[in-house]
């Protein structure tokens, strides 16, 4: 079973003449333990892509099955507990809480999902070890860097029993090296299971993925998992 | 690639026979650029004629090898001092390709891009997987190469995206082909043919 799937799925938003189409027909499937990245230029609908998968958006139309979930036949109730439980995710703008710490930050998800507050801590301490920050599990986010930032926040994502994890640039901010550390530490979630989407302008980091898929005007136009057309390029031929 | 110079730079590690130097160029290089023994052979015959390298006695198992001289200790010297030129280079065949691609008439010069862009990434992904792989004997010299071969592949991607916008402005401002020239009568021919 697949972690995610999109199938022919539109996403407009407003209406009449204002209606912007961010997605036109997407599909596409991510398999557990995948990493697929997904590029294209701005406006393309990335952003919306993850939205969706991770239950923050609705689709307008197609289907979006998180681990075989149809995410349109939940309840509010049952969408926001799924979207606990399964999808973490990684953003730009961190949304660390800034008068919790590090492990609290990382915790915080798994106490919300009703886990008592000691088996949690040991989670969230484990997932702050495996970005190599067991040291500051104690800091608040204040005191940290902004590549120790990042790293909480990814800690905090894939801390649990998560199946899918979003991340929108979640390398943006970053120097090479913390980058690369990044996209190790998803790579090596991957290999635990876990899928993952990145979206990411970056090729260097997409390059980490098993598959790139190319968005434009909210469709996919490539994937470097499929073989090339062979087909002419000539319009007119 | 100047075989002959690296031939002359494994040489300064001291004589060794053919199937060696090709062996520790392969090694130095993971293999990017593998020769064949003939390769080896014929750029020896011709560093004998040079007087960049003099044969030494056969080993024990009757193999030749081949020193240094004096002239190619200072030629390989000349080579590393000197920086290599963009002349040295082969065309890029990819910049020439685009370049034509977006005078000819009937292209789909955007899909063009798209599938380099796809064929590029790929190696991107493959050089990355190779980084990846827990370094082995090959160390420093091989790592460096493929670092180069990364480089070159995200500056190639760049480049893409550089000539996607590029085409895109061009198209706007209804410049996407340059005025024909007068006397290229066969091309014009070819665009009454498209139509
Ligand atoms: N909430 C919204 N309301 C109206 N239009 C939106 C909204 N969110 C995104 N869009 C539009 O949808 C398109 C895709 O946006 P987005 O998914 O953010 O693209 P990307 O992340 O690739 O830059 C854009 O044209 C954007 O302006
Ligand atoms: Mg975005």
């Amino acid at each position: 079973m697949n972690a995610l799937d999109l199938l022919h799925v539109d996403r407009i938003h407003g209406h009449g003449n204002a209606a912007v189409h961010a997605l036109r027909g997407l599909t596409i499937h991510v398999a557990a333990g995948e990493l697929v990245a997904v590029m294209g230029p701005s406006g393309s609908g990335k952003s919306t892509l993850l939205n969706l998968a991770g239950g923050l958006d609705r689709a307008t139309a197609g289907s979006v099955k998180v681990d075989g979930v149809e995410l349109g036949d939940l309840s509010p109730k049952e969408l926001a507990r799924l979207r606990r439980h399964k999808v973490g995710y990684v953003f730009q703008d961190l949304n660390l809480i800034p008068s919790l710490t590090a492990a609290e930050n990382v915790s915080l998800p798994l106490e919300l999902d009703g886990v008592r507050r000691r088996p949690a801590r040991a989670s969230a301490e484990a997932a702050l070890a495996e970005v190599g920050l067991a040291e500051l599990a104690d800091r608040l986010p204040a005191d940290m860097s902004g590549g120790q930032q990042q790293r909480v926040a990814i800690a905090r994502a894939v801390v649990g029993e998560r199946s899918l994890i979003l991340a929108d640039e979640p390398t943006g901010a970053l120097d090479s090296e913390t980058g690369e550390q990044v996209m190790r530490l998803l790579r090596d979630r991957c290999a635990a299971g876990v899928a993952t989407l990145l979206v990411t302008h970056d090729a260097a980091h997409a390059a980490w993925a098993d598959r790139i898929v190319f968005l434009r005007d909210g469709a996919a136009v490539d994937d470097t998992g499929a073989r090339p057309a062979a087909e002419s390029l000539l319009t007119g031929a | 690639m100047s075989i002959p110079h690296g031939l002359l730079a494994l040489l300064r590690h001291g004589p060794m026979y053919g199937y060696q130097l090709r062996a520790e160029f392969e090694h130095a290089t993971g293999s990017t650029w593998p020769l064949n023994i003939g390769q080896v052979y014929s750029t020896l015959t011709r560093l004998e004629r040079d007087g960049l390298i003099e044969p030494q006695a056969t080993d024990d198992e009757g193999r030749q090898r081949y020193a240094l001289t004096a002239a190619g200790v200072s030629t390989l010297g000349e080579w590393f001092a000197k920086p290599v030129t963009h002349a040295d280079r082969p065309r890029d065949e990819l910049a020439i390709k685009l370049a034509l691609a977006s005078t000819t008439p009937g292209l789909d010069v955007q899909a063009i891009v798209q599938t380099q862009r796809v064929a590029t990434m790929r190696r991107l992904q493959d050089l990355t997987r190779l980084k990846q792989e827990p370094g082995d004997d090959a160390g420093l010299a091989w790592s460096l190469v493929l670092d180069h071969l990364r480089f070159s592949a995200e500056a190639e991607l760049r480049w893409l995206d550089h000539c996607e916008g590029a085409l895109l402005k061009a198209a706007a401002s209804g410049r996407t082909r340059p005025p024909v020239v007068e006397d290229d009568a066969a091309l014009e021919s070819t665009e009454e043919r498209a139509r």
